[in-house]
């Protein structure tokens, strides 16, 4: 079976000298292709700093992290850039540029692929805009956008590339009980669709019957559920 | 990665970054706008003072020009004596050479009785050495006692002369010597003189009683048709001596915008306010810019790690840097139109907005836009792809 993460042995502290803080220690996990892994665990445990090195954002030095084939264990910037572009991200919030339409957003992930001709990302970012309900929605900006709505862009501007990975980090948390739900579901749906690994971190209990498998982080130490 | 995409997209960015918040915008344009008007100013008069500075030599009619070395500028020369003109007339190809005297003096306003310095331009009437017609169809009457033309772009502070003369009032005095006004050319002052009057070379000596004809302060030389003036000329500087300078036309036009760009404190002073100007709107640009980055440092963060490399971010503050030099410029330019037009017709200095001095203001403001933006770029580092979770 072909993992495409795998970390062994993750060892990562802030700080240095008298004031380094441990953050994760000796975590070992293996994630294969489409499974669906939701992360939780206290507050400070060190979730995000987990995500931020799978996703290429923070440079770790000690262990083994692969993610897609790619080594990111002191790894160079042009290997991160290579790792972001086939990760599709759903931050807390939103994070969508505020002076461009939804269609606009989506499409800014497609900006990279020079195959593509920009009618053909404007097609395919109204798509996926479609596929998460928003095809009415296209030429709105954020903020004319309701929370729920720009969350939903959001998780079409991560699909509209077809990424290998999602890396979602508390996606629901700034959403109300319903489209938290209403999101979470949408995401599921498109990634069992296409095959797509996610790894989730939250801590709403109600959207943890979409998991293939659960893991714990607990200061910095992993427990599979 | 084709070029086009390659700049098109994030200048793309940053223009709908920028028309996105319209107030900001119009306040960035307007920073742009004041550098674009100072700068454009500033050239403005200055080129005024170079081109007035040469109104006088424009109008010469010669092949070659004598000088004393120690002259800085036409309006104030050192005297040389005449009969180092005449040794010119030794050379086969020259055929003819004439005096000019110059003097600034005062001049009597008939109305107010006030006086006012201007420069007098004295020579033989049918010398023809000055290119206009008026004084060319006067010289008869020029030759008369103290008879004079008078510049009609003089400064009107010396009076409506051509509505005096109509009403018969032509008696004045020029360095409290009277004299008769009976007719107009047209020249244009210049930072030197508020005004000119052109008389024959007897009648300055009279004005100047203690000014004698041997005692020149231009000398011009016409030659024969057919010779080489540039020759001419070396075959000149080694049979003079050596304390004049032979100008060519160009050469005699350079030297008086030479002085007032570098002997005159003044040329350097319209240098200063333009580069004043600059640094004020590199500040105001900077500050923009800076500002802008920092609001959007979340936006870029997320870009970052959505994969976009630091260099594309660079793109985009370089290209609103582009879009603000262009955005200021122009209504800079039409302004500065409109100054330029207000200038001539009230301080009567000819401001003509060249093809060249646009370009050239623009270039300034682009530059000075590129370097804000050079400035603002460290400030990309804030934004941080890893604290976007
Ligand atoms: N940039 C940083 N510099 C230093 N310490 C940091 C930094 N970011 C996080 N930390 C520390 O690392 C630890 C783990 O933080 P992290 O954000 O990964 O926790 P988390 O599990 O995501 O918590 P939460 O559920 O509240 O989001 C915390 O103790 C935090 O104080
Ligand atoms: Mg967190």
């Amino acid at each position: 079976m072909s993992h495409v993460i795998d970390v062994h042995d993750l060892n990562f502290s802030f700080g240095s000298g008298a004031l380094t803080q441990p953050v994760l220690k000796n975590v070992t996990i293996s994630i294969q292709k489409g499974e669906i892994v939701l992360m939780t665990g206290p507050s400070g445990s060190g979730k995000t700093t987990f995500l931020t090195i799978i996703g290429g954002l923070r440079q770790a030095y000690h262990g083994s992290v692969r993610v897609l084939e790619q080594e990111l264990i002191n790894s160079s910037e042009q290997v991160k850039v290579s790792i972001r572009q086939q990760i599709g991200y759903i931050f807390q919030q939103h994070n969508l540029l505020k002076s461009l339409t939804a269609q606009q957003n989506v499409s800014m992930a497609l900006e990279m692929q020079n195959s593509m001709t920009e009618q053909q990302r404007l097609d395919h970012a109204a798509e996926m805009l479609r596929a998460v309900g928003l095809g009415a929605r296209l030429n709105y900006k954020p903020d004319q956008l309701s929370a729920g709505q720009c969350q939903r862009v959001s998780i079409a501007r991560a699909l509209v590339g077809q990424p290998k990975i999602v890396l979602a980090d508390e996606p629901t948390a700034s959403l109300d009980k319903q489209s938290g739900h209403e999101a979470v579901t949408i995401l599921e749906r498109l990634a069992k669709e296409s095959k797509t690994t996610i790894l989730l971190v939250t801590h709403d209990y109600r959207i943890l019957d979409m998991a293939d498998r659960i893991v714990e982080l607990e200061d910095g130490v992993i427990k599979e559920k | 990665m084709n070029l086009v995409a390659w700049i098109y997209f994030p200048a793309r960015l940053a223009w709908r970054q920028l028309i996105f918040d319209r107030t900001k915008l119009i306040a960035a344009t307007c920073g742009v706008l004041f550098a674009c008007v100072l700068v454009f100013m500033q050239q403005g008069f200055r080129d005024a003072l170079y081109a007035s500075a040469a109104s006088a030599p424009v109008k010469l009619n010669g092949d070659l020009f004598l000088m004393h070395k120690q002259s800085e500028a036409m309006w104030r020369p050192v005297r040389f004596k005449r009969s180092e003109l005449m040794r010119a007339l030794g050379h086969p190809a020259v055929a003819e050479v004439y005096p000019l005297y110059l003097g600034l003096a005062p001049f009597k306003n008939i109305e107010t009785r006030s006086k006012r310095t201007l420069m007098v331009y004295g020579f033989d009437p049918d010398s023809l050495i000055f290119g206009i017609e008026e004084i060319k169809n006067k010289r008869t009457a020029l030759r008369l006692k103290d008879t004079v033309l008078f510049d009609e772009y003089s400064r009107p502070e010396f009076g409506p002369m051509r509505q005096l003369l109509e009403a018969g009032r032509n008696v004045t005095e020029v360095n409290d010597y009277k004299i008769t006004v009976i007719g107009f050319f047209r020249l244009g002052v210049s930072f030197a003189a508020d005004g000119n009057i052109v008389t024959s070379d007897l009648n300055f000596m009279r004005i100047f009683p203690d000014r004698t004809r041997n005692d020149i302060d231009l000398g011009v030389i016409k030659l024969y048709a057919g010779a080489s003036i540039k020759q001419v000329q070396t075959e000149l500087i080694s049979q003079l001596n050596e304390f004049v300078n032979i100008f060519t036309y160009d050469e005699l036009l350079q030297n008086e915008k030479n002085y007032w760009a570098n002997m005159a404190p003044i040329g350097f002073i319209f240098g200063f306010g333009t580069v004043m100007g600059l640094v004020v709107g590199l500040v105001i640009v900077y500050q923009i810019l800076f500002t802008d980055i920092t609001n959007h440092r979340h936006e870029f963060a997320t870009l970052k790690a959505m994969g976009y490399e630091h260099g594309y971010f660079i793109r985009v503050v370089f290209a609103s840097a582009f879009f603000l030099a262009i955005l200021g410029f122009i209504p800079g330019y039409l302004f500065s139109l409109g100054l330029y037009h207000l200038a001539e017709s009230q301080i009567f200095m000819p401001m003509p907005m060249t093809f060249t001095k646009a370009v050239t203001v623009f270039l300034f403001i682009l530059s000075m836009c590129m370097t804000a933006g050079f400035l603002a770029i460290h400030k990309l580092k804030a934004a941080n792809p890893a604290d976007m979770f």
